[in-house]
Parts: structure tokens; C-alpha cells; sequence
């Protein structure tokens, strides 16, 4: 299959279709429009399903529905669309209810604005719903990885039962790029062992998020994260770029990683040893091979879209086994290669001051 | 020019910044090259100011975002007034002078002053500022070859409306007529 | 010989058993809800789906499957069920604080959009899970432990009429009030949630039915004070009656 030229979010919403999706609940914020739009246009032709909700509050709602029957579906929003579904997200790890959603950032806090941020890190992983719950969170950086990671956000949603988040920003929902879609790669589970259809020849099934007996809950809660602890062995994926030898590493998610990429190769074209670590899930978040990389660097640059999020689980990964510096802006101010080139040489020369110094 | 480059088009909104940056990307994709695009909007629908930011290039692009053009296509004043300064040292501006009177700044880029919506009033109506910009600005590069461009003209003229189809014409006669102002030296160059 | 006259519904599980305050209508609902689908011999399509209030333990009384769903968005929950399974019966039990309260947004949306669905709103005027608050539906006057002198007009406004306003969108097939105050209000009630059944598994649309039923716990009154309660003072403000009814033209 060639490439063809794709905007991120159409590339979202056309993967999700080879995925199977059958179902897209949705209302429209700016800047993921497009995922609604495209599929108003391509499922209902193809005899699929395609609600504009009344709110976000409405669509995640909806995406619950069609979990419980075991069926594809999806919803997009973002920021303070997402902001909404909370209270569902939690209820669907609970209930273990799969389901697919994609949130393109935009700039915050409140209705904040249009331009591509990264603030709602916190948000996807951190979570506004209430009690311990975990949800999947894969972040693309480019078109291509967009496609792919929509084709295994549908996969593990089924695979593990538990909603999938697709962390975009506002960067990477705009752009267009060369990208090939190729087929759905995975191989499904049977979803007939628990999905609802009608009690025909079995006995009843329930799927619901209200355990009241004594130590129901909390029975059922340590059963959900000996998964997380399976999703984490089974499912942490991370970008290895020039780490080896590298004295300075830099950790970034999603498009800003890019941008670090570029910074990164002109701080090796100038002979700096600098490399990137990208974590391609969030959670589960690669936190023993940043460990690792840590204890073999000097010192780590998390760069960011926002005030410092990541950063949170940068430090707690690297644990103390080399210094960590942030550079980031907030609210839809956008970094380019030479801003987060000038830091690198900052740090950089800081470094090898203080090994002179040392010898 | 080497096979690595990157330009902004700006223009208000209606202009076709946005959509020039596109054809330049399908025809990248054409020729078998890396390519970004990634656009800058204000919240308006119409008459908002708005710039597309693209990359070709013979190897992977890593940032879509970039600090510096080589090249800035300006289609309005308020276009070369904002990304003037975005220019590589050693590049070039192409500016509309139709509607852009501002005195440019500085000595390290070269200017190409074209009035775009002058010359459009010599083709075929409707004619189209941002096709003609496009045709300069591929005949000064060299980046990529017209006929790419055309071709892509073609292959979306097969899937859009019979309205907008039937420009077909109009839009291959802008990018050839935009070609040849810097071939035939209609401008100070 | 014996013949058997009263026997427990296949929808109902057989060691299930309400566990309602004394004369709360719940029950009464509940079993209508299990003879009708067993009459429609849907038990092995049905897929029903709970809300938060008392109306929560669906799938500890009925033999049939169940989806929870969060305070008001049971219709959202069975939209996205429905349309994954377009040949399955799909109905929400919810009560006047999850779909006249939080929920009565995404109730009047499911309306228009005439999904094929059942809704069933069990209307007690108070929030009874919670220990009788003021809900949407509670009555001018009416003291619950949040309006303790009384709901006052010029405070909280006036009681929302669910049925009445569900009935005028075009996408609602049926939409009716009953009580379940006599026995033959219980015949009413039942041939009302009957005709709402036949709209979805006609394809006609949305059927929606609001049943007044007594709360005596949190009306601090005798189940029979709360009858008598509901037919002299609530049915003034929320009488009975059917608001909407196409599957009556299509009978015709």
C-alpha cells in the first residue's frame, strides 16, 4: 500500500474504521473536529453507527453501551470535552468496560484556547474520575504512529477490557504528513465469554460499577490492578533515540518529541552527545528503562508542552540516579528545535564544566 | 536549492495559503519525498489571518514546527510584516505587492515583489493568487517539478465537486503563468 | 385439584427478593416490568439497564442482563447498547432524580433522536436513596429533608412534568403517566409500560412512562397515607394520563 499525504485526525479516524470500530459517539471542540466530520461522512454508508450526542457527557456514555455489548466504538474530544468523560472513565475501569477514546490537546486551564498544548497529561494519566483505576494512554508522534497506535489502542481495549485513551495534541491532529494505513494487524479476543446479548441458554450477566457488600470492592480492585500489573509487563513501549552514549537525555511524548528529535540531531551534529527517550505509552509508563537509561546518563531534560507533568513520572522513574531539568510552556506556546537547542547547549556546557571541574 | 527546504505561506484567510501548502505536500509525496505541513488559524472561519509551515525534504522530518523558513510566500501586508523576520539568512521572500505596500527590512534575503492580483486579471477568470505564488516559487526553487504539481491538480479534480472540477484549467494555467514570470523575468528577480 | 393463578415471572430471578421499604412501588413496577417481557417472551433478548437511585439493583431481581450506568445516563448507556443490537430489547428503569433530574437532558435527547428504546421513570417527588431530598419533580410545599418548611416556589422554582414534555418530541412514540395506586391503576400501569414495550419492539420509536409511586420512609407517612397521598395530592400536580400515542394510530 503507498503512502498517501493525511491529516492527523482523519488518519485517526480512517484507522479506526479498518479497525472495526462500528460506533463513534461524539460533540465537537476544536481542534479534533475532523475525527467527527469524517466519520459523519464514512460510517453510516457502511451500515455503522455515527451520533453527534448532546454532550460529552452523553457520547462517553454511549461508548459504554457499546462496550458492554462487547462492540468496537469510539469517541474523540478534547480538554475540557474530556474533562467531562472523567466520572465514565473511571466507571468503565471498574466496570471493565472497553472502549477507545482520543483526546487532541488543546491549550488550558478552562476553555483556554485553540493552539496545541500538552496539558492534559495530568488529565489522561492522573486521572478527575474517583477511585484507584488506571487507564491505558498511548501518545503518537507522528501521522504514521497515529495509525498504528489507533489500530492497537482498538486491540488492547479488547484485550485487557479497559478503556484506551489516544493522547494527541492540537500538533498532530492538524498536521499532515505522508502515512500508510496498511491492514488491522491484530488478532481480536472472543468478547462472547462476558459481552451482553440477551440471557439466551446462559444464566444472567452484569456488568456495573456498584459493589456494595463488604470487601466486594475492594476484592475487585486488586483484581483490576493485578491486570495493570500484566498491561505493564506485557505493553510498555518506549522510542530509543541515540541513547547509548548519550550525557544528556531528553524525555518527551507525542509531538513535541519530534520537535526535541530535531534539536537533538543538531546537537549531535555539533558533536554533543545528547539523546532522546520517548515514551510511547504513557501509562504503562516505561519507568525501569528510564531508570536504566538514568543510571548510564548525566543528566535528564524533560521537555513539555505545559508547566510540568511528565516530569512527575520522569523523577519518580529516575529516582534520584541523575539530575532532572524541565523546560516547557504552557497554554498553547509552542517550542521550536532552537529553543530546546539553545537549552540543550546550556546544560550541555553546565556538564562539562563541572566534569573539568571534577578533574 | 539542496533537497532539503522549508517555506511559510501566509495570507488572509480566502487567499488559499492553506491550500497551496497542500498541493506543495501531495506533490512531495508524488515525487517520493518526506514532507510535513502543519497550519496556524485564527478562530475566525473567514478573513482571519492564516499560514501554512512546509517541509520537503530527501530524508525524515522530524519537527513540523520550524524556527526559520528558507522560503516566505506573503500573500497580504500583514503576512510580510509577521514572518519578514522568519526568513533564513540567505533566503527569499516572495511578496504580493497587489496588496502589500510596506517597505521590506532587511539585506541578508532577497525579495521578489510580484502583484499577484494584478497579473490574475490577465488569465482566465477565476484566477487564483496563491496557484500563481506557487508556480514562482517552484521555478525559483527547482525544490520540486510543476508537472507534480499538475499532476496533483488532476487527480483531485477527479474526486471534488463538477463545480470546483471544472477550474481545472484555470488552476494549471496559474501555476504555468507563475513559472513564467521568473523564467521570463516579468519581475525584478 | 389446585390451579395456579399467581406464579413468580421467568424475568425474575427465582431466589431474587425486593428488598423495598414497606409500600414503596419499586416492587410493584419491577413485576410488571418481569410478567410483561415474559408476555413478549423477550427474557432471552432483553438487556436492561440500571441507574443510580433506588432503581439501581436491577440485576438482583431479574433473570435477565444487566448494564449500570451513571446518575442520569442510562439512555445513553441503552442508546449505545440499542444500536450494537438493534434485535434486542433494550429498556432504562431510572427514577425522577436520575431522569427528570440529572439525567432529564440526555432523556429528552434520546426522545428526539427516537431512539428504540423504553424508558420507565419511577416518580416519587423526592431523591429516596439519599434519604428524601428535593428532587425536579418534588411538590410546591412538599417537605423533604432539604426543603424542611417546604418547596418554595420564588426558591427553587416548580415541579418539572417529565412525561408531558418527553411527549412533545417527535421522536417519542409513546409517553404516558400511571400510578400504581389501586388495582386498576396496576391494570393501567401495566397496559401503559405495554403499549411503550410495543413502540420499540415495533420500531416506532421512544416509550417513555412515569409511574407516580409512593415512598412512605421518606413521605414520613403510612403506605396507606401514601396512596391516598399520591391520588389526592400529587396526581393535581402530575396527573395521569396519555401525552402521546402513535402506536394508537397504528392500529387504526
Amino acid at each position: 500500500m503507498a503512502k498517501v499525504l493525511v491529516k492527523g485526525n482523519e488518519a485517526i479516524a480512517q484507522a479506526a474504521i479498518n479497525a472495526g470500530c462500528r460506533c463513534y459517539f461524539g460533540y465537537p471542540i476544536t481542534p479534533q473536529s475532523e475525527i467527527g466530520e469524517y466519520m459523519g461522512k464514512h460510517l453510516p454508508p457502511m451500515g455503522r453507527v455515527f451520533i453527534t450526542a448532546e454532550s460529552e457527557l452523553a457520547s462517553v456514555n454511549m461508548l459504554i453501551g457499546a462496550g458492554t455489548t462487547g462492540t468496537k466504538a469510539m469517541t474523540s474530544s478534547s480538554s475540557c470535552g474530556i474533562a467531562l468523560m472523567q466520572e465514565a472513565f473511571s466507571a468503565m475501569c471498574c466496570a471493565q468496560v472497553p472502549g477507545v477514546i482520543v483526546s487532541v490537546m488543546r491549550g488550558g486551564p478552562g476553555l483556554g484556547n485553540i493552539a496545541p498544548a500538552q496539558g492534559d497529561y495530568f488529565q489522561a494519566l492522573k486521572g478527575g474520575g474517583n477511585g484507584d483505576y488506571k487507564i491505558i494512554v498511548l501518545s503518537p508522534s507522528t501521522v504514521q504512529e497515529a495509525i498504528d497506535l489507533t489500530y492497537r489502542a482498538f486491540h488492547l481495549a479488547l484485550k485487557y477490557r479497559n478503556p484506551v485513551m489516544l493522547l494527541a495534541d492540537g500538533v498532530l491532529g492538524q498536521m499532515m504528513e505522508p502515512a500508510e494505513f496498511g491492514e488491522y494487524p491484530y488478532k481480536d479476543p472472543d468478547v462472547t465469554q462476558w459481552a451482553l446479548d440477551g440471557a439466551d441458554n446462559r444464566e444472567p450477566r452484569n456488568i456495573v460499577s456498584l459493589h456494595m457488600p463488604e470487601g466486594e470492592m475492594e476484592m475487585l480492585t486488586n483484581k483490576i490492578f493485578e491486570k495493570y500489573e500484566q498491561i505493564a509487563k506485557n505493553e510498555t513501549t518506549y522510542e530509543d533515540y541515540l541513547l547509548s552514549d548519550a550525557k544528556l537525555v531528553l524525555t518527551a511524548f507525542g509531538s513535541v518529541a519530534r520537535v526535541a528529535k530535531a534539536a537533538v540531531k543538531k546537537a549531535r551534529d555539533n558533536g554533543m552527545k545528547v539523546g532522546l527517550f520517548r515514551p510511547v505509552t504513557l501509562f504503562p509508563f516505561p519507568d525501569k528503562d528510564l531508570h536504566e537509561t538514568a543510571v548510564k546518563t548525566d543528566m535528564i531534560l524533560d521537555v513539555e508542552l505545559n508547566k510540568g507533568q511528565m516530569l512527575l513520572d520522569v523523577r519518580s522513574a529516575v529516582f534520584g540516579a541523575c539530575p532532572v531539568e524541565f523546560y516547557g510552556r504552557p497554554a498553547g506556546g509552542l517550542l521550536t528545535p532552537d529553543m530546546i537547542y539553545k537549552k540543550i547547549t546550556e546544560l550541555y556546557s553546565k556538564l562539562e564544566n563541572t566534569e573539568a571541574g571534577v578533574k | 536549492m539542496n533537497g532539503d527546504l522549508s517555506v511559510i505561506i501566509s495570507g488572509f484567510g480566502g487567499q488559499g495559503a492553506l491550500f497551496a501548502g497542500i498541493l506543495l505536500c501531495h506533490a512531495a509525496v508524488v515525487e517520493g519525498k518526506h514532507t510535513t505541513w502543519f497550519p496556524s488559524y485564527g478562530a475566525e472561519m473567514r478573513g482571519g489571518a492564516v499560514n501554512c509551515c512546509v517541509n520537503i525534504s530527501d530524508y525524515d522530518v522530524p519537527s513540523p514546527i520550524i524556527d526559520k523558513a528558507d522560503v516566505v510566500i506573503a500573500l497580504n501586508d500583514a503576512s510580510q510584516e509577521k514572518f519578514e523576520s522568519k526568513v533564513k539568512s540567505g533566503g527569499f521572500m516572495i511578496i504580493n505587492s497587489s496588496l502589500s505596500h510596506l517597505q521590506t527590512k532587511r539585506t541578508d534575503i532577497n525579495y521578489i515583489k510580484i502583484p499577484l492580483n494584478e497579473l490574475a486579471q490577465k488569465l482566465i477568470q477565476p484566477a487564483f493568487v496563491n496557484v500563481i505564488a506557487l508556480g514562482a516559487f517552484l521555478e525559483k526553487t527547482k525544490i520540486l517539478k510543476i508537472e507534480s504539481v499538475k499532476q496533483v491538480m488532476k487527480e483531485m479534480a477527479k474526486t471534488v465537486s463538477a463545480k470546483k472540477a471544472a477550474l481545472l484549467p484555470n488552476n494549471l494555467e496559474c501555476i504555468d503563468f507563475g513559472a513564467s514570470i521568473i523564467s521570463q523575468r516579468m519581475v525584478t528577480v | 385439584m389446585e390451579t395456579l393463578v399467581y406464579k413468580r415471572p421467568e424475568s425474575l430471578l427465582k431466589d431474587g427478593h425486593f428488598t423495598f421499604c414497606p409500600g414503596c412501588g419499586h416492587g410493584v413496577v419491577l413485576r410488571i416490568i418481569a410478567e410483561l417481557i415474559d408476555e413478549f417472551n423477550l427474557q432471552k433478548d432483553t438487556i436492561a439497564i440500571s441507574s443510580v437511585g433506588c432503581s439501581i439493583f436491577l440485576e438482583k431481581f431479574f433473570n435477565l442482563d444487566v448494564a449500570g450506568a451513571s446518575h442520569g445516563r442510562s439512555p445513553c448507556v441503552a442508546t449505545g447498547v440499542k444500536r450494537c443490537k438493534p434485535d434486542k430489547f433494550v429498556f432504562t428503569y431510572q427514577g425522577d432524580g436520575d431522569a427528570a433530574t440529572i439525567g432529564f437532558n440526555e432523556t429528552i435527547h434520546t426522545a428526539c433522536r427516537g431512539e428504540h428504546i423504553t424508558t420507565i421513570m419511577i416518580n416519587n417527588t423526592n431523591f429516596g436513596m439519599t434519604v428524601g431530598q428535593a428532587s425536579a419533580t418534588t411538590l410546591v410545599g412538599q417537605v423533604t429533608t432539604t426543603t424542611p418548611a417546604g418547596r418554595k416556589a420564588e426558591l427553587t422554582g416548580y415541579p418539572l412534568h417529565a412525561a408531558e414534555i418527553v411527549s412533545k418530541c417527535d421522536g417519542t412514540a409513546y409517553a404516558a403517566r400511571v400510578a400504581i395506586t389501586s388495582t386498576k391503576n396496576i391494570i393501567q400501569a401495566k397496559k401503559a409500560i405495554k403499549k411503550a414495550f410495543e413502540a420499540q419492539v415495533k420500531g416506532l420509536g421512544y416509550g417513555f412512562v412515569e409511574v407516580l409511586a409512593a415512598c412512605p420512609t421518606n413521605w414520613h407517612m403510612s403506605p396507606v397515607e401514601s396512596v391516598e397521598h399520591i391520588d389526592k395530592v400529587i396526581e393535581q400536580v402530575h396527573p395521569l394520563g396519555v401525552f402521546k400515542d402513535i402506536t394508537a394510530q397504528e392500529n387504526e
